[in-house]
């Protein structure tokens, strides 16, 4: 079958046979109060409070939103505004670790009997789309009460170079994955359920295979390995071979799209009554010696992490997340979010910006595409004048499809900055459509 | 305090640079290069050598000039000159070299904006130009060294007549042998060039095969004679200009169905004006004249964005 998504980048997975390693409590962890898309969650402690990990400190802001927990025991300090990497402000709290890690004793199983005890068990969790979006997980499964899930698809693609956090998952917790796909089959009147993984992954697949042989509803679709499998649309099409319409949701299509991450989290935490205070990431690059990957509380440092697996010394960009998505961030001392899978870090060497030539109309952008756009438009739209043609033009042009997925930059052999214009197109395109409201 | 640099993302770039793709031209070029220099003489090389100086000073004078960022070094200055080289009889003055190389370069380069913002082809329409102010030293073709022969007419010239007797064996035709351009008459030395731009991924290998299988079927249909046919693939500038110049990034359509549109355009034109218009050779002006038609077919063709609904 025609697959999308064939732009070759380098796998450089070389986490892939390391089993994940717990990093020792951090004297203090910051909590931001917006790890996940929607409102922003309410802190619900207050200075001087004693917390433990898996104590609620934030609840949802809105329907949109998920709760917050400490994710070491200690003492709340202060409630502080945070400005992150992507220029956004949020309020954080700060929380000084005792060391001891003591789990919250009044945490106990969620009793789980139907899909609206389910829902409500997961918004309680704290569990945000793991594979990076964020999207709160239980609004997800709103669309089961409307009867709307035909399929689920399980994304273990983990397309990004370096990360291997969820290959880990699908080794080292392949038992939470079954019971994972187990519960949402129990609860989610679904008829097929989709893994997919990249190809490079084969003990993943082997694993998975063997222990679903037995389960005729769930099959193991085997990706190329080639970049953006995991990107939802593409996954979703890759796997079920439909197709999401234009600023629509996979529930469109009758789809609910999970990581793998996000599904043994679930049973974990049915299991456990720990709600999300932890996280696996893949600490790679160019500038880290030793490669690993590390079980981290939510709201360390960056700089935490990157002094457990021995700091660099010559350091240049630092990511969170792989390189073709990836955030690049300006302050060392960040905290590490619900949604990080990994943190990367190039030398010096490899973060100075390539040497950029003029647009040739090569046309690789436009093949390399996973979602049939031609960003060559966008960029010379953007130098229109004129605020209604250049509107015009972007919108014919479905800039809004654009996922950010960077294989047009990647490809480009004139290093044009494809991506980062899509974005300025996107601000440029809704500020001229509010303008338009008013 | 560690300084970092913040961009956005991708944060991985492919190793392939554009002045990479500029070289992999120029080493595709350099085996109809040295096949011209061997069949037509050392005069050729003085032609090629004229032009791809031309071209380089030229734009470098340019972008010192209106004070612009030099650009010479992406190698497509090189290119220009080299093919346009490539497209000019052996005999070719000097000085008219230098006349199309500046042409090509400032008015059809660097004034639309530098590369990428050329229109047309600028070899192409350098050769043009040449064409029609000098017809008499730039068209048709000299006559290989290693032959003496008393006529200067070119195999094309020879089939736009009744006679077709005269013509050189197809084996002369493949191999080069014959009155031309010097680039465009050794099919072999294009061919390899052809296939190591395929090989490095710089071209699709349809662009070139649709618009000289356009010329065959079409030559075929009006003559009937399959020999003849075949002696209108490998005479004149086709299969040289199929792969050079039909395939130009610039001033071709940037997706895949459309060039397919687009060298089906070409053929059809080239053997439009090879049977029926006053010039034996209409290779230039076929790609010259889909060039202009691009931005058209581009539209025409856009891609589908998935899921996309229409506007």
């Amino acid at each position: 079958m025609f697959k999308l998504g064939k732009t070759k980048i380098p796998h450089r997975k070389h986490t892939a046979a390391m089993e994940a390693v717990r990093m020792p409590a951090p004297a203090s962890v910051l909590i931001p109060m917006s790890q996940h898309i929607g409102a922003p969650a309410v802190p619900v402690v207050k200075a001087g409070d004693k917390v433990y990990v898996g104590t609620k400190i934030a609840d949802a802001g809105g329907f949109v939103s998920a709760p917050i927990h400490s994710s070491v025991s200690g003492t709340v300090k202060k409630i502080e505004a945070f400005l992150s990497s992507n220029g956004r402000s949020c309020p954080a709290v700060f929380i000084e670790s005792d060391g001891e890690m003591t789990p919250d004793p009044e945490l106990k199983p969620p009793v789980v009997t139907n899909i609206d005890e389910l829902c409500n068990a997961i918004r309680e969790s704290g569990l945000v789309g793991l594979g990076g979006a964020g999207f709160p997980t239980s609004v997800k499964l709103e669309a089961e009460k409307k009867g709307l899930i035909k399929k689920i698809v399980i994304n273990g693609a983990e397309c990004e170079p370096y990360i291997t956090a969820d290959t880990r998952t699908m080794i080292d917790d392949a038992d939470y994955v079954v019971k994972g796909i187990k519960i949402l089959e129990k609860f989610i009147s679904a008829d097929e359920v989709f893994i997919g993984i990249e190809k490079n992954k084969p003990e993943a697949i082997a694993k998975l295979q063997g222990l679903f042989k037995d389960d005729p509803k769930v099959r193991i679709s085997v990706l190329p390995s080639t970049y953006p499998q995991g990107a939802e649309k593409v996954l979703v099409y890759n796997t079920t071979g439909l197709v999401i319409p234009e600023g629509g949701l996979p529930s469109d299509v009758g789809c609910l799209v999970m990581n793998v991450t996000s599904v043994a989290f679930i049973a974990h935490y049915l299991e456990t009554g720990m709600p999300l205070v932890e996280k696996c990431l893949t600490v790679d690059g160019s500038a880290v010696k030793s490669p690993k990957n590390v079980i981290v509380p939510i709201g360390s440092k960056v700089s935490d992490v990157l002094n457990f697996v021995g700091m660099p010394e010559d350091i240049g960009k630092v990511l969170y997340g792989g390189p073709m998505m990836g955030i690049a961030i300006y302050n060392l001392d960040d905290p590490i979010l619900k949604n990080n899978n990994a943190i990367v870090a190039f030398t010096k060497k490899d973060a100075l910006p390539a040497r950029q030539y003029a647009c040739i109309h090569c046309g690789r952008c436009v093949a390399a595409c996973p979602l049939g756009l031609n960003p060559t438009i966008y960029a010379k739209a953007m130098k229109v004048e004129d605020k209604d043609d250049r509107a015009a033009r972007l919108t014919d042009a479905k800039l809004n499809l654009c996922m950010e997925c960077g294989c047009c930059s990647f490809v480009c052999p004139s290093r044009r900055p494809l991506v980062e214009t899509n974005r300025l197109a996107k601000a440029d395109l809704r500020a001229y459509q509010a303008a338009k409201k008013n | 305090m560690n300084k970092l640099i913040v961009s956005s993302s991708p944060h991985i770039r492919t190793k392939n640079e554009t002045p990479r793709v500029m070289l992999d031209v120029i080493i595709a070029l350099l085996p109809s290069a040295v096949a011209g220099t061997v069949i037509f003489g050392l005069r050729a090389l003085l032609v090629i050598a004229t032009c791809v100086l031309a071209s380089v000073v030229s734009e470098f004078l340019f972008n010192i000039i209106v004070k612009k960022e030099q650009t010479i070094f992406d190698l497509s200055a090189i290119v220009t000159g080299l093919i346009l080289a490539l497209n000019l009889r052996a005999d070719a003055p000097v000085w008219q070299c230098i006349i199309g190389s500046v042409f090509a370069i400032i008015v059809v380069k660097c004034l639309f904006g530098g590369l990428g913002c050329n229109f047309a082809n600028p070899a192409i329409a350098g050769r043009i130009f040449l064409l029609i102010c000098f017809t008499g030293t730039i068209g048709g073709g000299a006559n290989p060294a290693s032959v003496d022969l008393v006529t200067s007419a070119t195999p094309l010239e020879i089939m736009k007549g009744t006679d077709i007797v005269g013509l050189p064996s197809l084996m002369d035709m493949f191999l080069g042998v014959k009155g031309g351009a010097i680039g465009e008459t050794c099919i072999a030395a294009i061919l390899l060039g052809f296939v190591y731009l395929v090989a490095r991924k710089v071209i699709h290998f349809e662009t070139p095969l649709v618009f000289v299988a356009t010329v065959f079927v079409l030559a075929l249909v009006i003559t009937n004679d399959p020999t003849l046919a075949l002696y209108h693939v490998l005479a004149g500038g086709l299969v040289f200009g199929a792969v050079f110049m039909a395939t130009d990034y610039v001033t071709t359509p940037i997706t895949r169905s459309g060039k397919m549109i687009f060298a089906v355009g070409c053929g059809v034109i080239t053997t439009l004006i090879r049977f029926y218009g006053s010039y034996p050779e209409g290779v230039s002006f076929s790609i010259l004249l889909m060039n202009i038609l691009s931005p058209y077919i581009e539209k025409w063709t856009a891609p589908k964005a998935l899921g996309g609904k229409k506007a």
